[in-house]
């Protein structure tokens, strides 16, 4: 079986800046790939060169069979098939959650307003928010935020959806809404590339551990090994710090 | 004769002001119509501008800037009387009506181009993100997603600005509109007497107050709520 994301040798320069060297990236379908590694390493950049937020300088990325980096591909065809869930949740705020869920549909799938309304009632309903269609995103809690996020990506059904640390801007509280609507996802059979330094959530979920440092990815394997017996030495200092706190 | 005497005969000499009352009226309203010709045109066109702009293709977002400050560096009234008196030596007739709208629509146009762009700017770039990573493209992301967060913030600068080009329309009395000051300097000129002055400024008054009110209603109501 072909692997959904299958992107080799990625480099990216910003400037005089040299941000990712040359990373491998296979995800196999429904597998639940984990990134981690220090501020800086290049984590964020990786995941927006995949349905190219950014423009790699060089190497290929294959998603679902689709040459991203072809200037003859369309790229908003493309990225239907990839979702992406933000830090900051980028909710529109002028929009209803089900507005925020129905505008791809509508503007991308070009369906009609009750056909988007009632597909986006369900992916709302998938992330248990069902009663909240009409709450604008102010009124609602940074999780609840996040999950409306999630419902808004994966209305589209896309192929693989691509997580940047989507709890990080949460209280320690509301994390877990958030990480339960990952696991029910997961469940569902959804292929997941998820940067956070959720560790709990790594050991239980991934099915793999990519451990990432100044631009390269240094390791990687299933977590009970990265988080067990890390062979590399930068690894292991990364994982001590992240147990401490 | 007194002087209050003199300064009442002066200034508001009833028998002149209901002499000169209709011209006064048709001015006002002659002063409505461009008025409004000038909110349409120049706000339409500066959000084209914006849009242009927002494309991202550089020598055509110079060409922008460059206008644009042209029209904000010119005052208002050169550029009416350029268009007047220069337009028909290039063998184009414009009317003084049609130089007095062209002119603030073009001031207009520049400043509400600014305006709109800064509100565009100043959307967050998650919002892009976000948008366009669902696959919606970059047009109906800008229409959907960004204008309206846009426009929301510019509202009140925009207002502002807005009825401060469109008081301008006085300088339309230069090129024999006879809009409101026109039909009051008109009526200086007939009656020998400048009481019909004191009725042109009623009018302005009874024009835009109401109007500067709106505005400052406007300005509270969407100033920064979010
Ligand atoms: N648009 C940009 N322009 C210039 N430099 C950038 C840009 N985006 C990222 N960088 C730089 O690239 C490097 C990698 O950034 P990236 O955001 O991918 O790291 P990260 O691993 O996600 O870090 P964090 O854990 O803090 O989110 C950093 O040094 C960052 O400053
Ligand atoms: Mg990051």
């Amino acid at each position: 079986m072909a692997d959904i994301v299958d992107a080799r040798a990625i480099h990216k320069h910003f400037g005089p800046l040299h941000v990712l060297k040359g990373v491998d990236l296979t995800v196999a379908e429904r597998e639940l790939v984990f990134v981690i590694g220090p501020s800086g390493s290049g984590k964020s950049t990786l995941l927006r060169c995949l349905n190219r937020l950014e423009e790699p300088t060089s190497g290929s990325i294959l998603v679902d069979g689709i040459d991203m980096l072809d200037k003859r591909t369309d790229i908003n065809r493309a990225r239907q098939r990839i979702g992406m869930v933000f830090q900051s949740f980028n909710l529109y705020p002028h929009m209803t959650a089900l507005g925020n869920v129905a505008l791809a549909l509508r503007k991308v799938l070009k369906q009609g307003r009750a056909e988007a309304e009632q597909r986006a009632q369900a992916a709302l309903a998938r992330v248990h928010l069902a009663d909240r269609a009409d709450h604008y995103p102010g009124q609602l809690s940074g999780g609840q935020q996040q999950r409306v996020a999630i419902a808004r990506a994966i209305a589209l059904e896309p192929r693989v959806m691509l997580f940047d640390e989507p709890t990080s801007a949460l209280d320690p509280e509301l994390v877990g809404g958030v990480l339960q609507a990952m696991r029910e996802l997961r469940e569902d059979g959804m292929t997941m590339v998820v940067v956070s330094h959720e560790m709990g959530f790594a050991r239980a979920a991934a099915d793999r551990v990519v451990f990432m440092a100044d631009g390269m990815k240094l390791e990687e394997g299933p977590p009970g090994q990265i988080f067990g017996d890390p062979q590399h030495e930068r690894t292991r200092a990364f994982i001590r710090q992240i147990e401490r706190h | 004769m007194s002087n209050w005497d003199r300064f009442l005969d002066s200034f508001f000499n009833l028998r002149v002001m209901a002499d000169q009352l209709p011209k006064i009226v048709d001015g006002f309203f002659l002063t409505v119509v461009l008025a409004l010709c000038i909110v349409a045109t120049g706000l339409i066109a500066g959000l084209l501008l914006a849009v242009v702009r927002a494309l991202g293709i550089r020598p055509l977002n110079w060409l922008i800037i460059f206008v644009v400050d042209l029209f904000r560096a010119l005052p208002p009234l050169v550029i009416i009387v350029l268009l007047y008196f220069g337009l028909p030596a290039m063998g184009m007739e414009l009317s003084g009506f049609g130089a007095a709208w062209l002119a603030l629509s073009l001031v207009l146009m520049a400043f509400a181009e600014e305006v709109y762009w800064a509100g565009i700017t100043a959307v967050p770039k998650g919002q892009w993100e976000a948008a366009r990573s669902t696959g919606i493209g970059f047009l109906p992301t800008l229409g959907a997603v960004v204008l309206p967060q846009a426009l929301r913030m510019t509202i009140p600068p925009l207002t502002s600005r807005t009825i401060a080009i469109t008081k301008g329309t006085a300088l339309a009395s230069v090129v024999a509109v006879p809009e409101i000051l026109g039909a009051a300097q008109a009526g200086v000129s007939f009656s020998f007497n400048p009481s019909p002055l004191t009725l042109g400024a009623l009018a302005y008054l009874i024009l835009f107050l109401p109007v500067v009110i709106l505005g400052r209603w406007i300005e509270t109501r969407f100033a920064w709520k979010r």
